[in-house]
């Protein structure tokens, strides 16, 4: 599968999404002007990839910020995720970062994939 | 000139960080938040308060953007957005003119959110995030609860009447510098 490697920017997050390597992550800030627009590919990417899956797959979310709009794409991802078996979560949180730590419990409520939370 | 002295007066009399007015779009967005993240960085802000300020910030002005869109007849189509630093809080206050016939809906909204305390904003936001579509603007109908549940404290609102069919909708979030003060 090709890899998508997106670089951050001020308003949107790095994503690096690499099956070979096996590596998954969504990093930094996003809060894209239009959030389902920048998104797309990814959901896209993410439905191809759950008809050939590997046998693990660990997607990591070390994101400093999101907005709202965001949340409900990370929700989308998630569902997405939740679909391909041998998925796991890992959410890192800034250490005094509480609200990133919530939300992070927060979406794990909302889905039926198993969440590693790390602080840093 | 002396407009200038007055306004000047006015941002030091009422602690005020950042004022602009005009048009609202993604790159206005992004200046503003730089610009008030520079001037948290600067002053020592803590990490925990200049993240609170950004989100709550960050989806007023986006709020803004989406709503800016909507054209009003006989009313300007520009927004204020104004940042406040006082000893004890930061003030992020927005305002815009809008339709009369939206107010009964937004101020439902507003109520219901400060009706609620945190149990019942976290219930909130997994009903939302889990039952609604994103609107054709984007929005994930949110943003009010999301400032409500960073900022800790109740949405300060008004509506005061421009024309027949408009008014000018202001809002208001605080939040505490004080650690471990929130409600």
């Amino acid at each position: 599968m090709e890899i998508i490697n997106l670089e951050g920017a001020e308003d949107t997050p790095k994503i690096i999404l690499d099956k070979s390597n096996g590596i998954f992550e969504i990093s930094g800030r996003s809060l894209p002007e239009d959030t389902a627009e920048f998104y797309r590919p990814i959901l896209d990417w993410l439905s191809r990839y759950a008809q050939t899956p590997n046998s693990k797959t660990q997607f990591t979310f070390k994101l400093e910020y999101f907005n709202t709009a965001s949340s409900k794409l990370i929700l989308d991802i998630l569902a997405k995720l939740e679909a391909i078996p041998g998925t796991t979560v890992e959410w890192y949180f800034h250490e005094d970062d509480e609200d990133m730590e919530e939300a992070g419990g927060e979406f794990s409520e909302l889905v039926e994939v198993p969440f590693d939370f790390k602080a840093y | 000139m002396k407009y200038i002295y007055d306004l000047h007066r006015i941002m030091i009399q009422e602690d005020l960080i950042l004022v602009y007015e005009g048009e609202f779009t993604q790159e206005i967005t992004k200046s503003v938040l730089s610009m008030t993240e520079r001037n948290m960085e600067s002053m020592g802000e803590e990490s925990s308060i200049k993240r609170k300020v950004f989100n709550v910030m960050v989806e007023c002005l986006q709020n803004i953007c989406k709503h800016a869109e909507e054209a009003i007849e006989d009313a300007p189509n520009s927004a204020i957005f104004i940042v406040g630093k006082r000893d004890e809080e930061y003030v992020i206050t927005s305002g815009n003119p809008i339709r009369n016939d939206k107010i009964a809906l937004l101020s439902a909204k507003l109520d219901q959110i400060n009706g609620l305390d945190k149990e019942g904003l976290k219930n909130l936001y997994k009903e939302i995030i889990r039952n609604t579509e994103l609107s054709e603007k984007g929005g994930a109908g949110l943003g009010f609860v999301d400032m409500a549940r960073k900022s800790g404290q109740k949405l300060e609102y008004d509506f005061h009447p421009v024309t027949e069919k408009t008014s000018f909708f202001s809002l208001q979030t605080r939040v505490s510098r004080m650690a471990g003060m929130e409600v």
